[in-house]
């Protein structure tokens, strides 16, 4: 009895710095967790200070060169919009459609900018990337060589071409739609190309093994895969285009944007808003009309 | 012989099997066979039209391409003037950067060489000009005779030489232009000579400064050195303070410039972000049970968004005055919007296992989405800021060129004088390879950030 005893107070013994042993245990890793908790906090905390001097002092440099103060700015901030509603209110119902119908035309050559430059830069663009794309061309140097060419379109800021063209062709929406083609066509092979390298391989390869060239196997093989997916980048673009021409317009490329540019100037009121009314009403429509016609093609809202 | 024939009868039979099985694979339906001719015929139409709508021929027949030669030229050459004035014939041929009163060369280039008797100007593959008692005396290599011209007294005449395409000989003036690179000017007062070089002039230092024309090498063991050309500073900040104030190609304003537009993108950007967050979890669907309120956010994103960047810096530049904080504004309000749409889109997309699994812990809802949702849209909320932040590089430099500062004006500036190309030309240049750093610099942070995590 008495050894069972000490036996059993032996046991209670052993279980007792086993439980202190996993205690420590224990209390090791929830210190290591901290540990890492803590670090984590401080990486996020110190990046979230980063931002906040970036943003605050970028607000502060930037306000220093503004020639306008930001206080009374904002304090003035409805004093526009205001002024263009009472020119609007003056003008009355008949006035604002009568104006719609006058300045409709110039929207009309907008979206025609705009619906030319996406066209075109979907055919070239495609183009481009096929011969962009590292599973689909052998040659190192050839892909480099385009990405680098797809680069360098894609960084040409539309205004810059736009300004140059302006001023060899006169105020032309050609000069716009060059600017805007130029632009998107890099734009474009880029994100096509990043699709066509997410691509199944075997179909071409399949065309391959009974004697098809690169074109064939390109065009049988590996366009029926991508395109409801350039389609679908490409009617992205259509709106962001739509945007990029009315803004055009404003240096003297034509359209919407040359007519918003000149009242504005002038200070009617009444035109100002009816073309504001006017672009957001087209960019908003243009916009879910993409949306949809995207779904239909690939099932789901793309990702930009 | 019949085994042959008995073969060819299978084929035949299963070639016959196969058309019935697949028939839509063998032989496509008239309306998806015409589809392709369809669409190609209409996008083809619809291309003519806008090329008459447009009017291209007229424009190409209108455009300026000797404007844009002389623009380019003027880009990536620079102009020296060797000018001779008969009022002050004591000076002889003054040679000048571009006939600038302030940029006149102490010793003249070794193209001009100056005598008593006579002047001769080398023009390279043009000739050479010479000019002694009053008559100018033009080589061309293309023509045996050379052309001369008598001036000083008057009018100048035109005394002998070839009926040249490039010579325009009017009543009051000589123009001769034998190629892009030259060309010759002989008034009632002066006799003029321009000549191109290729590079840009001045670009490091002014013309009149003192490092000016100094080679790296000289410039490196000046900056170490301890002689000072300026006594109150050292050598190195002298230098930086010549080459930021250089007069013509303002180096200090281009790149406080280039710091606004770059200021306008990052902080509009980042406080869209910010902003867009925390309503991106009002519209979404799976987090927001009250419909008035996710339908009211979601309408102001369309609103913020469809009002374009370019009316909100119209409005913004109206209250803030020109400059990059209306940029910023402008920025901010479209891409708010923008991001809102998209962070909604991917919160209610995301995974509810992981938020539900915390909840299961007995979190709060507000850890719930912590640590449920949170982490899943965080790699695509930061993915999406920095694609953004390199577009909105380009479209700072946009808006910049309306009114709100940075880069995009000076740009505009430059060209609205047309006499200042290379300045143009180098800010483009700028833009260009910050837009591409930019673009560079975003897709390795987005590789590393999001790729790099898992």
């Amino acid at each position: 009895m008495k050894a069972l005893t000490l036996s059993l107070l032996e046991d209670v013994d052993v279980a007792a710095h086993l439980a202190l042993a996993e205690a420590s245990r224990l209390a090791e890793i929830s210190q290591a967790y901290e540990r890492v908790a803590r670090r984590r906090t401080l990486y996020t905390l110190s990046l979230l200070g980063l931002c906040v001097l970036c943003i605050f002092g970028g607000l502060f440099v930037a306000g220093q060169a503004n020639s306008g103060g930001f206080w009374a700015g904002l304090y003035k901030f409805f004093d526009y919009p205001a002024e263009l509603f009472i020119g609007a209110y003056e003008e009355g119902v008949p006035g604002l459609f009568a104006l719609v119908l006058q300045y409709f035309p110039y929207l009309v050559e907008t979206i025609n900018i705009a619906l030319v430059s996406t066209l075109l830069a979907f055919f070239l663009g495609g183009a481009l990337s096929f011969v962009a794309s590292r599973n689909l061309v052998s040659n190192r140097l050839v892909v480099a060589v385009m990405r680098r060419v797809m680069d360098i379109f894609r960084a040409f800021p539309e205004i810059v071409i736009a300004l140059l063209l302006v001023l060899i062709f006169g105020p032309s929406p050609v000069a716009a739609a060059i600017a805007v083609t130029t632009h998107t066509i890099g734009a474009l092979a880029k994100q096509f190309s990043e699709v066509n390298e997410n691509c199944d391989l075997k179909a071409a390869e399949g065309i391959r093994s009974v004697g098809g060239n690169w074109m064939e196997q390109i065009r049988f093989g590996i366009l029926p895969q991508v395109l409801p997916n350039f389609l679908s980048y490409t009617l992205l673009r259509l709106e962001v285009n739509v945007r990029a021409s009315a803004i055009l317009g404003f240096v003297g490329a034509g359209g919407l944007g040359a007519e918003l540019k000149m009242v504005v100037d002038w200070n009617y009121g009444a035109d100002i808003l009816v073309i504001i009314f006017m672009l957001v009403l087209s960019i908003t429509s243009i916009d879910y009309l993409s949306g949809w016609i995207r779904q239909k093609l690939i099932g789901q809202t793309g990702q930009v | 012989m019949t085994d042959i024939g008995a073969l060819q009868g299978t084929l035949h039979h299963e070639a016959k099997r196969l058309e019935e099985q697949y028939s839509g694979v063998l032989g496509l339906d008239l309306k998806k066979r015409l589809l392709g001719p369809v669409l190609s015929l209409l996008v083809v139409a619809y291309l003519t039209l806008c090329f008459f709508a447009f009017d291209v021929p007229g424009v190409m027949e209108k455009a300026r391409g000797d404007m844009a030669q002389l623009y380019a030229l003027d880009a990536y050459a620079h102009k020296v003037h060797a000018k001779y004035q008969f009022r002050k014939a004591e000076q002889g041929f003054v040679v000048s950067l571009e006939g600038n009163r302030r940029a006149i060369y102490k010793e003249p280039p070794e193209w001009v060489e100056q005598s008593a008797e006579q002047t001769s100007i080398f023009l390279g593959d043009d000739g050479a000009l010479h000019f002694a008692d009053d008559v100018v005396t033009y080589t061309h290599p293309d023509f045996d005779e050379a052309f001369t011209f008598r001036v000083g007294d008057g009018v100048p005449q035109f005394v002998s030489g070839a009926d040249a395409p490039w010579l325009k000989v009017s009543k009051t003036q000589v123009n001769a232009r034998p190629s892009l690179y030259t060309r010759i000017w002989l008034t009632k007062n002066k006799v003029e000579v321009h000549r191109y070089f290729v590079g840009w002039e001045n670009f490091w230092f002014d013309f009149d400064s003192t490092l000016n024309g100094l080679s790296a090498a000289e410039l490196m063991s000046l900056a170490f050195s301890s002689e000072r050309l300026d006594p109150d500073v050292s050598n190195l900040r002298f230098m930086f303070s010549e080459f930021r104030t250089n007069s013509e190609w303002h180096h200090g304003e281009v790149y406080f410039a280039l710091l606004q537009t770059l200021i306008m993108a990052m902080v509009g950007t980042l406080i869209a972000g910010i902003l867009a967050l925390p309503l991106a979890f009002v519209a979404a669907a799976n987090v927001n049970p009250v419909k008035l309120a996710r339908t009211g956010v979601r309408r102001f994103f369309d609103f913020l968004r469809g009002v374009d960047m370019l009316i909100w810096s119209l409005i913004f530049i109206r209250a803030f005055g020109l400059g990059p904080l209306s940029g910023i504004f402008a920025i901010f309000f479209t891409d708010t919007g923008t991001f809102g749409k998209l962070f909604s889109e991917a919160i209610e997309n995301a995974d509810k296992k992981q938020a539900e699994g915390v909840q299961a812990t007995g979190a709060s809802p507000v850890q719930k989405y912590r640590f449920g949702l949170f982490p899943q849209i965080l790699p695509l909320f930061i993915s999406q800021m920095l694609y953004y932040l390199e577009s909105n590089t380009r479209s700072a430099t946009v808006i910049g060129a309306l009114g709100a500062g940075g880069i995009g004006l000076k740009l505009i500036e430059t060209m609205r004088t047309r006499q200042d190309w290379e300045n143009t030309l180098y800010l483009i240049f700028l833009i260009i390879v910050v837009v591409m750093m930019m673009d560079q610099l975003s897709g390795w942070l987005r590789r590393k950030l999001i790729e790099g995590r898992n």
